[in-house]
């Protein structure tokens, strides 16, 4: 018990001074995490668009494919990026493996089925009226478009905030392809588990308390947007 | 010059069971055309094919600006608009609802201003502007529909049950903008309604449609003093069984 409580007053003190091993693995994830959340939303949203509002063969099959990916396993993620690329790989040329840029990837791969899945998901509930709405007044089908993403742009937030939560909690696949390598690789998540394991609570406590931190305040923006949405459309 | 609506031998049938038949009308003077039958008659499917939201089966409906026919493509859409009977309105605020037709034309934001403002004082909600959409009233959103339509400045507006399950007073407003329009754009106004005495107050030209046809037109009155069509009379006097 006492050594729990010290684990706690020196992961207070880590926080309060502002350790800097500390602040560079909190900055490296956001950097991580940010960049696979941009790239996942950029190709995840059109992708959700286009499977949203038109119609086409195999169209059921990629619902469903992607909705099935939602709950893909991370470590399985990781050893199908890893095995990619590893030396022996496709992409072992690049050189990529144990780098920050395949952890962007394999969190990418974990985050483009949420956005891609629940942006379709909001598309797809807006009244079909508003369709009709912009075509009457003249609309082209590009335009008919827009408008339908901009009434489904609260379910859109909360789609990208929901595949950020995936991506910043996230473990076994990052701690497989990027290796937990101190000062290149060492995200919050990885360093939680290796300091567990080494029985050095201070820090892995210390990121604990700002992981929680930053997974409260996304919750709380998911729901505050999704107040707005409600208020606003009153449904 | 001003567009012109000519619908020549109409056809139109869903899943095999024939809709409209052989449908000719030319909406070609100023001024508002109502059209009134018993349901199923094949209004809605006539008029959405007028407002080129559907395509008949065989038969045209051409515009004309003159003597020379409007190719069927976006700048034809925008030259007309309509409002049907449930209004998508957009979740923002009544303004950006109005605003919208004039932003994807392009317009400059002192135009749409100016537009959309008139269009709102038109319909009597500019006191509404900047409150969302979204928690407006049945008939001030169908006011919305029609101020949206106005806003860009349509030569021919199409109106699908404007007042369908409004109340009286809504119903009033909605007549009186109607008729503003009428007087004050100068335009063609093309309108469905069921309310007989609606049509008998609002229309210059009425046609009564049934089973798919177009059975008897003429100018309002002389349609509701004396219809020359023997179904017309049966149905303007509440007597036709359907």
């Amino acid at each position: 018990m006492d050594s729990i409580i010290e684990g706690f007053r020196r992961a207070f003190l880590l926080i309060v001074h502002l350790d800097p091993e500390l602040l560079k693995i909190i900055f490296l994830s956001i950097k991580v995490s940010g960049a696979a959340l941009i790239i996942s939303t950029a190709l995840g949203l059109p992708v959700g668009t286009i499977i949203g509002l038109k119609k086409f063969p195999g169209r059921g099959f990629i619902i469903s494919l992607l909705n099935s990916f939602m709950g893909l396993p991370p470590v399985v993620v990781g050893l199908f990026v890893y095995l990619i690329l590893s030396r022996s790989g496709p992409l072992g040329f690049m050189s990529l493996l144990y780098s920050p840029s395949a952890m962007i990837i394999a969190q990418t791969i974990l985050a483009f089925p949420i956005v891609a899945a629940l942006s379709h998901s909001s598309i797809i509930k807006v009244d079909p009226l508003i369709k009709q709405a912009s075509l009457t007044l003249g609309a082209t089908h590009f335009q008919v478009s827009v408008t339908v993403i901009n009434e489904a742009r609260y379910g859109i937030m909360a789609a990208v905030i929901a595949a950020l939560g995936r991506v910043m909690a996230e473990v076994g696949a990052i701690l497989i392809v990027g290796g937990n390598i101190a000062g290149y690789t060492r995200v919050m998540t990885t360093t939680i588990a290796l300091e567990t394991d080494k029985g050095e609570f201070e820090l892995a406590i210390a990121l604990g308390i700002i992981l929680l931190v930053i997974s409260f305040l996304i919750n709380i923006a998911l729901y505050l947007i999704q107040k707005k949405g409600v208020l606003q459309t009153g449904q | 010059m001003n567009l012109s609506l000519v619908v020549s031998n109409i056809n139109k049938s869903y899943s095999r069971l024939p809709v409209l038949k052989d449908c000719t009308f030319s909406f070609d003077e100023r001024g508002i055309y109502v059209l009134i039958g018993p349901n199923g008659s094949g209004k809605s499917t006539f008029f959405r094919i007028c407002s080129l939201l559907e395509d008949p089966d065989r038969g045209v409906a051409n515009y004309f600006a003159g003597d020379s026919a409007v190719k069927r493509d976006i700048n034809l859409r925008r030259r007309i608009s309509l409002v049907l009977p449930k209004i998508g309105v957009f979740n923002t605020t009544v303004f950006k609802n109005v605003a919208y037709g004039l932003k994807i034309r392009g317009l400059n934001n002192k135009e749409i201003r100016k537009r959309a403002e008139q269009a709102l004082e038109l319909v009597g909600l500019a006191h509404k502007k900047n409150i969302n959409a979204c928690a407006l009233s049945s008939g001030e959103a169908q006011r919305l529909g029609v101020a949206r339509a106005m806003a860009i400045e349509p030569e021919i507006l199409f109106l699908d049950e404007p007042t369908a399950s409004l109340d009286p007073h809504s119903t009033t407003i909605i007549e009186e903008t109607i008729q503003k329009i009428k007087e004050e754009k100068k335009i063609t106004i093309i309108m469905i309604t069921h309310n007989v005495f609606q049509a008998q107050r609002l229309a210059d030209t009425v046609l009564f449609m049934y089973e798919g046809m177009i059975v008897d037109f003429g100018a309002g009155k002389e349609v509701f003093k004396k219809p020359k069509d023997e179904r017309t009379h049966r149905f303007i006097t509440g007597k036709m069984v359907y």
